[in-house]
């Protein structure tokens, strides 16, 4: 019964995404409207309200690193005189654009009638839609989310956001759809966007349960793929969360662990949290490292760059703004520092992880800087030793294998003894 | 003053990694205080009419060894972080009672958040530019950020400043950059009268001391470039672009200029040439400040550009403006917001058949060798070529 039910969701899943990049190609000749955006603060209920479809080219960049096309991708943007140093999602991206534009589905990727630059918790996408700007000659708008220096949406700051979006992205919307703005529609969409977001928090939150019958990292990037991109907002999005919780809580009557590459995670030795993005040219062996040794990552913070639902944050039909405000500034990697550690703390206790591991990824500053003083803030609060490994994440040259498991195992045998000391 | 006792004035403040200028002006007066601020705009009017001395942090450059700092960026973080935690973890900052983050990149604003953890009795605050292109909104969201920084750094001085402390606080930094606009001007006019070295060795002192004294000294600097005229040489006259937050040693900037290159513009220490115009004495100060910073009309790298050619004409507009014979993309390295615009605004310059090279330094690169050939091979070529 697991089976089928956790097929349903891969399913449902692998024909949300082929249906969406289907209808992108076909968009210019169907003269649907097409929008990119950023995973961090997106505004994708917003977009779909005016009948546009969204393209987050984050997505198209891991996935190139899944099919292990980043490489070339890379390479051919460094040609083009893009540094080795800057980040490669963006030379990914670039790269595949240069290269014909075909997307993780393998069908073309339409050009942009709108880059909506939701400037949020990262630097980079200022340069990336700048540069995008040059290769498609589109208009964009900027949209620029304070960031949370001090720990908190200031009142203010939620009102410059308001009205940004009224005097300047809605506007930039109407003229590149074509489109009135229809706040009915809106709210539907918002409405539908919280709905799958109470299911996702109730997957997230599975993870409390031992055994934990998910792996809230490399298992939980598949899971929030659809709330993530193109989906929040949608029925699809919905059904496939309902889907999804029903097949977890199937597990967790079961007392089953996730599936991993390997099979059947039932054997929990470790319960892990996990800090910084992965590396999606590797991400299969990356993941094995863990499983092998009987290690469940319970929670990871990467799983909420597009939303910190599992705090509470629900989009909310009855201010619709005003909630695309708040869910752009909640958005993880638009936290401080301290922030981020109190969520770590959070989650090594709530979830009783016997350690934490931060995967340190070259590409991104947002993540990265800083990620040192996360992990001896965080071993101070917790008691608890970190593990710091280092890797990319499109860019194949930067995963060592035998480095990085390495140093996974030998921070297993770290928690085994110290596990044993304590028994003793 | 002559122009030698002058430069060395500024080369030993450039040299002083104790920051013995501000303790010096600290322990003058007792209560007084003084706030840091990291590259590129800070708005130091709101500092200094606080009652604070500004203070510019911009690293140790090549003189200082990292031994604390490396233990909190990884190798693939640029360098000037590691060296501002360097002079912070080893004492040389603790005469800071603020230190000011301003929008700069991810790595400066994560910097702030370590600052909160190591610092927790230090000022500290993150300074979000406004980015978005529409003039209403970004006066008045920075209105309100300059009101909120105002009202923390009263708090922090103990001293509330009135409109009349802001303007007068407004004029002096209007003068501030009047007499850095005139030695930039003079310097592109005649930069064998005003070499680079020396104009960045006095841009360095000024970020350590009272800007009225800054003031004075560059004005002696102007008197004495006139009393001691140099004779010009066959170089090229060249941009540098890229330099705006991680500062290169000024070995680097030596080895440029001895390899037959004018630099008739550049953007080091461009905090201090953010503003391009004066900011009005009339009306509310901090509506004035604010007004200034949205209608301003520098580009850089650190500012969203909302011209859809603008970058591809920055560097032609630059090399116009200068009267410039090539560019040198001269960028830290894993700097974000160099590193990312540079294909764009190379690829400017290159339509416009601007001689262009790029390489990338550290700020304490300690072998100009490479440096030094690249750009005497530049100079050569635009001697050669450059008007074939």
């Amino acid at each position: 019964m697991s089976v089928a039910l956790k097929d349903r969701s891969m399913v449902l899943q692998k024909e949300m995404i082929a249906s969406h990049f289907a209808r992108l190609e076909k968009a210019p000749e169907n003269r649907e409207p097409v929008v990119y955006t950023f995973v961090p603060g997106n505004l994708v209920e917003l977009i779909r309200s005016f009948g546009a479809l969204p393209v987050l080219p984050e997505i198209n960049a891991l996935q190139s690193g899944m099919r292990k096309l980043s490489g070339d991708y890379i390479a051919e943007a460094e040609r083009l005189g893009h540094s080795e140093d800057v980040c490669a999602y963006v030379k990914c991206d670039i790269g595949m654009l240069r290269s014909g534009n075909i997307g993780p589905a393998g069908t073309k990727l339409p050009k942009p009638d709108l880059l909506l630059l939701s400037y949020t918790g990262c630097y980079t996408f200022m340069k990336w839609f700048e540069l995008l700007r040059e290769e498609y000659d589109c208009p964009a708008v900027f949209f620029h989310v304070p960031y949370q220096g001090d720990g908190v949406l200031e009142p203010e700051h939620r009102e410059y956001m308001l009205r940004q979006l009224r005097e300047q992205v809605i506007p930039a919307l109407e003229r590149a759809t074509g489109r009135a703005y229809d706040e009915d529609a809106l709210r539907e969409r918002l409405a539908l966007a919280a709905e799958a977001e109470d299911h996702l928090v109730a997957v997230l939150q599975s993870a409390k349960h031992k055994p934990s019958p998910i792996d809230g990292y490399f298992g939980t990037v598949y899971y929030v793929g659809p709330i993530f991109s193109a989906f929040r907002g949608t029925q699809e999005g919905v059904e496939y969360y309902r889907a999804l919780r029903e097949e977890i809580e199937e597990r967790v009557a079961a007392g089953q662990g996730p599936v991993t590459p390997e099979g059947p995670l039932d054997n929990q030795k470790y319960r892990l949290v996990v800090e910084g993005p992965p590396s999606w040219t590797h991400f299969r062996d990356f993941w094995k490292m863990f499983a092998d040794e009987g290690a469940v990552v319970v929670a990871s913070t990467y799983t909420k760059v597009g939303g910190t639902y599992d705090f509470g944050f629900r989009h909310n039909p009855d201010d619709p703004l005003g909630t695309l405000a708040d869910y752009c500034s909640g958005c993880y990697t638009n936290l401080n520092l301290p922030s981020r550690i109190d969520m770590l703390v959070r989650y090594i206790q709530e979830y009783e992880a016997d350690g934490f591991v931060i995967n340190s990824v070259k590409s991104c500053n947002s993540f990265s800087a800083g990620q040192l003083m996360i992990l001896r803030e965080v071993e101070k609060r917790t008691g608890i030793p970190g593990a710091f490994i280092e890797s990319d994440l499109v860019d194949p040259r930067y995963f060592s294998t035998a480095n990085i498991k390495n140093r996974l195992e030998s921070y297993f045998q770290m928690i085994q003894a110290r596990r044993a000391g304590r028994e003793a | 003053m002559t122009r030698a006792t002058i430069v060395e004035w500024a080369r030993d403040l450039y040299e002083d990694l104790d920051f013995g200028a501000v303790r010096g002006w600290l322990a003058e007066k007792p209560g007084r205080k003084a706030a840091g601020y990291l590259p590129v705009y800070a708005p130091r009017e709101l500092i200094h009419a606080s009652g604070l001395l500004p203070v510019g942090i911009h690293g140790g450059g090549d003189r200082l060894e990292i031994i604390r700092g490396d233990a909190f960026y990884q190798s693939y973080i640029c360098h000037l972080p590691r060296s501002v935690i360097e002079l912070a973890q080893s004492g040389r900052l603790d005469m800071l009672s603020a230190v000011l983050f301003p929008s700069t990149c991810d790595v400066i604003r994560n910097l702030s958040g370590i600052w909160k953890l190591l610092y927790p009795d230090v000022y500290v605050r993150y300074i979000d530019v406004p980015q978005v292109p529409d003039p209403a909104a970004a006066a008045h969201f920075w209105e309100g950020e300059l009101r909120r920084l105002l009202r923390d750094l009263a708090e922090v001085s103990g001293h509330q400043p009135s409109d009349d402390d802001l303007r007068q606080s407004i004029a002096i930094y209007n003068k501030v950059r009047d007499v850095i606009r005139t030695l930039y001007r003079l310097r592109q006019e005649r930069p064998w009268d005003v070499p680079t070295e020396e104009l960045y060795l006095l841009m360095r002192a000024g970020e350590v001391i009272p800007p009225d004294e800054f003031i004075a000294r560059a004005r002696d600097y102007l008197a004495a470039v006139e009393a001691e005229p140099r004779r010009p040489r066959d170089n090229s006259r060249v941009v540098i672009t890229g330099a705006f937050c991680e500062q290169p040693p000024l070995g680097l900037i030596k080895s440029i200029e001895r390899a037959g290159c004018y630099i008739v513009d550049d953007d080091f220490l461009l905090g201090n040439r953010f503003l391009t115009g004066e900011v009005p004495l009339d009306g509310d100060p901090v509506r004035a400040l604010a007004e200034s910073f949205v209608h301003n009309e520098l580009r850089t790298s650190v500012m969203y550009e909302g011209d859809s050619g603008g970058k591809r004409r920055l560097m032609q507009q630059r090399v116009s403006g200068a009267r410039a014979d090539g560019i040198i993309f001269a960028a830290p390295s894993f700097c974000d917001p160099a590193l990312l615009d540079q294909p764009m605004l190379r690829a400017g310059a290159e339509k416009a058949s601007i001689p262009c090279i790029a390489f990338k330094y550290a700020e304490n690169s300690g072998q100009f060798q490479q440096f030094r050939e690249q750009a005497g091979t530049f100079s050569d070529s635009i001697k050669l070529w450059g008007s074939a």
